[in-house]
């Protein structure tokens, strides 16, 4: 391995060394501030990492990773939304009893995954990223080990990751008896050279991968897991298992299906569209019937992976640069969503979850109501907001490629989806006097900045996402280029 | 002059009155008044500066800008005023002044943050009348969804939640058809030319086969139709307009109302002309049904809000009629009947209120007599109700008759018809001043008469609309040449060759 191989994957470096230093100084000196600040640092170096990367970028890193900007992009999406998981999460666990230190170590652990995840190039590195994620992300949802809720949906997340992990394995048997590798490049060439037809085994295979990652990515009907464990896990966790992990689950979904030239075989579009109609019905009908804002989160966060397969489909250059961008729009929303309830949730005994909670929330505390409504309206897809510019690309995608009935599914459900939304701003803004919840405790000044930050992005990129997109477009060639 | 500043002075007030609030409730009402004043004086002086010759030198736009604004996606902020514009947004800004000074009375609480919403409704709609790239048009078409359902939300009478959300889900649903429609629209465009452009002048030149401007066509008149209302469409503008406060359904009338019938003149007929000629027929039977059931269903109700919303239908009806007609005449017609409606209704909205506010009921069987106890609500409500039944010498004559008259020349039949509605609007509007303010009168307590306030604001009304009624020259002028290009851009479109 040489210094440009090193330099390469500096990233991973710098996480597994900042994991490795959060150990030992969990086990020397047992202090929150300093676990929190050796982690939040190694994180923004990270972040600084992808820079000397990405000169290096496109490399091949042994047979398993490819650092290209479409990873390195990816990875900055991913290390962004920890920092904010974290900062988010500081407040929250300073105000709880349970020991909070190990809960950073398990939050760099499930980043180094998912990074891992977005570079690979390989179904072992698939595989190893994914279970590095996904054990890790068992330790997050049962953080709060005295609590029953916690640990009925850490159980839940176990079975679910065994049985994906089982599906996943079995469809890369399937296609390595097949073609005989691993290598989704070599995918491609096999393919192309052997038979123009694939075969039973090599659809089989991609069925069974692709049931695999619904799992992770909760589409329908692989969904019923995903409102249980956001209500159980906390807040912050929530939040991850909604943005890192799903998005880095899609990142590597679309390089693989960009790589081995997957999408356009046979009856997969078909599958695919079929998906992703149901998602978007079926989440948005379902979080009508919910009261827990964690649940009607969760239901949207069904809907919204529906939105993003619409732009899977696609298909060109238009198909990364939808995904990316609704990607990086659907992670400041959600964040932001969860990051509300984590703040106000800070100083209570339970999370504040309930929708009668919030009544009159905008007009005890302005800034934060205003915010929470900012990204209701966001995930709605309103204009000024991020979500608007995402929808738009989720429109155009679906359009571009004549898919009239997910068009049509994503106009009805945006229009259900904006009714429970609406229901959530209409108790923030509720003006009768009775149903004024005293709200608890100080916000956590991390979360505050944090949110600050996010909302200001919200509208920013709403309002200007000229660089954004040109940062997608000149990340988008990379893998486009294959 | 720069257009954006007619968008950004109203935002700059909105977003000042907002901070305001929290500290006075006086100054976000004179901000707010202050910021529409400025606006109102910039749209004057462009409109004083150009005269009717040097707009025909300069091709029918007073102003334009082009900036661009996500240029990987061909998306610019390009704004024009021409004639209609600059009609809709003079009445926009008279409005949004007009529903400033209704609320000072009314709205006691969260008084920064209405303003805010009030301010950003109307930034809206200037950016409506304003954009000619389709992307920004959505936007802001868009934009002032969000400020209004707050209006109502918060602000409004018994079945606010229920109104507001109604309102939203209908409004947005079917502005994201139009949404896909304009997707579509620019992707087709696309692929003929090769450049993503999302820009009005350059989409009035794609190539479309008849189905598929029938159907893009179907996408953008949904969602003017859900706004305008026509009537399969209209079930949210009674329950809307009566539950926001007064000054919400002030701007619901007299200007979201008016969005959708802009859109249609701007976008939906030029854009897609040869299915618009095929559609009219449809559409002139929509704006005639409007006419007479809104008529009808204004007479039927005991709450007199809602029977001001209902005219909004009949009202409407004339528009939508008038803009399929096609010819200058009714379109002539149609934007003096857009200007009327704004200020009859928008007034009747006022009095409504002022009424609600002082006897805290809004049925007609509870009222009675008032004109004794308060003589110059009596008379200002007799001057817009027989306004609003088409009284010549008022706008509303105008606008209605010169619809009828360019409609009889295509579709006699549909003028006939249409007619019957100012027969129906004379039953609702006498018999709503019956009811409230002749007879015996029902309530103990005392109405207070108008302030000077209100006598102020109505006062301006009814001047411009016996001016409207009685020289309407000055709102033709600016107009034609505006109505001219629409109809060449649609001609133009029709004669091509390749076209259907």
């Amino acid at each position: 391995m040489s210094g440009t191989d090193l330099t390469a994957i500096l990233p991973f470096i710098v996480l597994g060394g900042t994991a490795i230093i959060v150990i030992l100084a969990i086990a020397f000196c047992r202090n929150h501030r300093l676990t929190a600040l050796l982690s939040l640092l190694g994180l923004v170096l990270c972040l600084i990492a992808i820079w000397p990367a990405s000169d290096m970028a496109p490399r091949h890193v042994t047979p398993l990773f490819v650092i290209d900007r479409y990873a390195l992009f990816y990875m900055g999406l991913i290390f962004a939304a920890s920092i904010a998981v974290l900062l988010l999460s500081y407040g929250y666990l300073a105000a709880r009893r349970e020991q909070p230190e190990e809960f950073y170590l398990l939050v760099l652990v499930a980043t180094l995954g998912a990074a891992a995840l977005v570079a690979s190039d390989h179904f072992a590195s698939f595989f190893l990223g994914l279970e590095t994620l996904s054990i890790s992300l068992l330790g997050l949802i049962a953080y709060p080990r005295d609590h029953e809720k916690p640990l009925e949906a850490s159980v839940k997340y176990l079975i679910l990751a065994g049985i994906s992990s089982a599906f996943l394995l079995f469809g890369m048997a399937l296609i390595y008896a097949r073609l005989g590798t691993l290598e989704f490049a070599r995918i491609a060439t096999l393919l192309t050279v052997n038979d123009a037809q694939p075969n039973l085994y090599w659809l089989t295979g991609l069925a069974l991968i692709f049931t695999g990652v619904g799992f992770k990515l909760s589409v329908v009907p692989f969904h019923m897991w995903a409102p249980d464990v956001y209500e159980g896990a906390p807040a912050p966790v929530a939040a991850f298992v909604a943005v890192v992990s799903k998005g880095a689950m899609f990142a590597l979904l679309l390089r693989y299906f960009v790589t081995a030239n997957a999408d356009g075989f046979g009856p997969v579009p078909m599958m695919i569209e079929t998906v992703a109609i149901a998602s978007i019905l079926v989440g948005n009908l379902l979080a009508l019937l919910q009261d827990n804002i964690k649940r009607i989160l969760a239901y949207s966060s069904i809907a919204h992976l529906g939105y993003l397969l619409v732009a899977f489909l696609a298909g060109g250059a238009l198909q990364i640069e939808a995904i990316t961008y609704y990607l990086v729009a659907y992670a400041v929303m959600t964040v932001g969503a969860f990051g509300i309830i984590t703040v106000l949730s800070a100083g209570a005994a339970a999370e504040i979850e309930d929708l009668d909670a919030y009544r009159g929330l905008i007009w005890q505390r302005p800034w934060l109501g205003g915010a929470f409504a900012a990204m209701l309206l966001s995930l709605a897809g309103i204009p000024l907001t991020v979500g608007f510019i995402g929808k738009f690309y989720a429109i155009a995608a679906g359009v571009n490629s004549a898919m009239w009935p997910a068009v049509i599914a994503l106009i009805v459900g945006s229009v259900i989806g904006l009714f429970y939304y609406l229901r959530i701003i209409v108790a923030i803004c509720a003006t009768n006097p009775d149903d004024a919840t005293a709200y608890i405790g100080a916000i956590p000044k991390t979360g505050g900045a944090t949110l600050a930050v996010l909302t200001l992005m919200l509208i920013g990129l709403g309002v200007y996402p000229t660089p954004l997109i040109h940062l997608i477009q000149v990340t988008a060639a990379q893998i486009a280029a294959k | 002059m720069n257009l954006l500043w007619l968008i950004l002075t109203p935002l700059i007030g909105g977003v000042l009155a907002g901070f305001t609030g929290r500290r006075n409730t006086a100054l976000p009402r004179w901000l707010s008044l202050a910021c529409l004043a400025i606006d109102l004086g910039l749209v004057l002086v462009l409109w004083v500066t150009h005269d009717s010759t040097t707009v025909a030198a300069n091709g029918t736009w007073l102003a334009q800008m082009d900036w661009p604004w996500i240029p990987q996606l061909g998306i610019r902020l390009h704004l024009g005023l021409d004639g209609l514009s600059l009609l809709l947004i003079l009445l926009t800004l008279g409005l949004g002044v007009v529903s400033v000074i209704a609320s000072w009375s009314e709205i006691t609480e969260r008084v920064g943050f209405f303003h805010f919403n009030l301010m950003l409704t109307l930034t809206g709609v200037i950016g409506v009348f304003l954009a000619l790239d389709l992307f920004l048009f959505f936007f802001f078409w868009e934009l002032m969804l969000v400020p209004m359902y707050f209006l109502i939300a918060v602000w409004g009478h018994e079945r606010r939640i229920y109104a507001a959300i109604k309102f939203f889900l209908f409004t947005q649903g079917s502005g994201l058809l139009m949404f896909a429609a304009i997707v579509a629209l620019a992707l087709i465009n696309y692929r003929q030319t090769g450049t993503l452009t999302f820009d009005y002048f350059a989409l009035a030149q794609a190539q479309l086969g008849p189905t598929t401007q029938m159907w893009l066509m179907l996408g953008f008149f949904i969602a003017f139709a859900v706004k305008l209302p026509v009537v399969p469409f209209h079930t949210w503008l009674a329950d809307a307009h009566t539950e926001a406060p007064t000054a919400g359904s002030v701007i619901l009338a007299g200007l979201l109302l008016k969005t959708g019938a802009y859109g249609l003149l701007r976008f939906a007929v030029p854009l897609f002309p040869a299915a618009s000629a095929t559609f009219a027929p449809v559409a002139m039977t929509l704006g005639v049904i409007g006419i007479l059931y809104g008529a009808m269903l204004a007479f039927a109700q005991d709450d007199m809000k809602r029977l001001v919303a209902y005219t909004s239908i009949s009202h409407l009806g004339f528009v939508l009629l008038g803009i399929y007609a096609g010819n200058t005449l009714a379109l002539q017609g149609a934007v003096v009947q857009m200007l009327a409606h704004g200020l009859s209704t928008g007034a009747l909205f006022i009095l409504v209120g002022a009424l609600q506010e002082r006897l805290h009921t809004r049925d007609m069987r509870q009222l009675g007599g008032l004109w004794s106890s308060a003589p110059r609500i009596g008379a200002i409500g007799l001057f817009f109700a027989i306004a609003s039944l088409g009284l010549p010498g008022l706008g509303n004559f105008v606008g209605e008759f010169l619809v009828l008259l360019g409609t009889y020349r295509v579709a006699s039949g549909f003028a006939i018809a249409g007619t019957l509605g100012l027969v129906v609007s004379t039953v609702y509007a006498l018999s709503f001043v019956q009811r409230v303010f002749h007879g015996e009168q029902q309530t103990s307590k005392t109405v207070v008469d108008f302030s000077w306030r209100h006598m102020l604001v109505m006062a301006t009304m009814i001047i411009a609309l016996v001016w409207l009624g009685c020289y309407p020259q000055p709102a033709f002028d600016t107009a034609s040449s505006a109505l001219a290009n629409l109809q060449r851009v649609a001609s133009e479109r029709l004669s091509r060759p390749g076209e259907p």
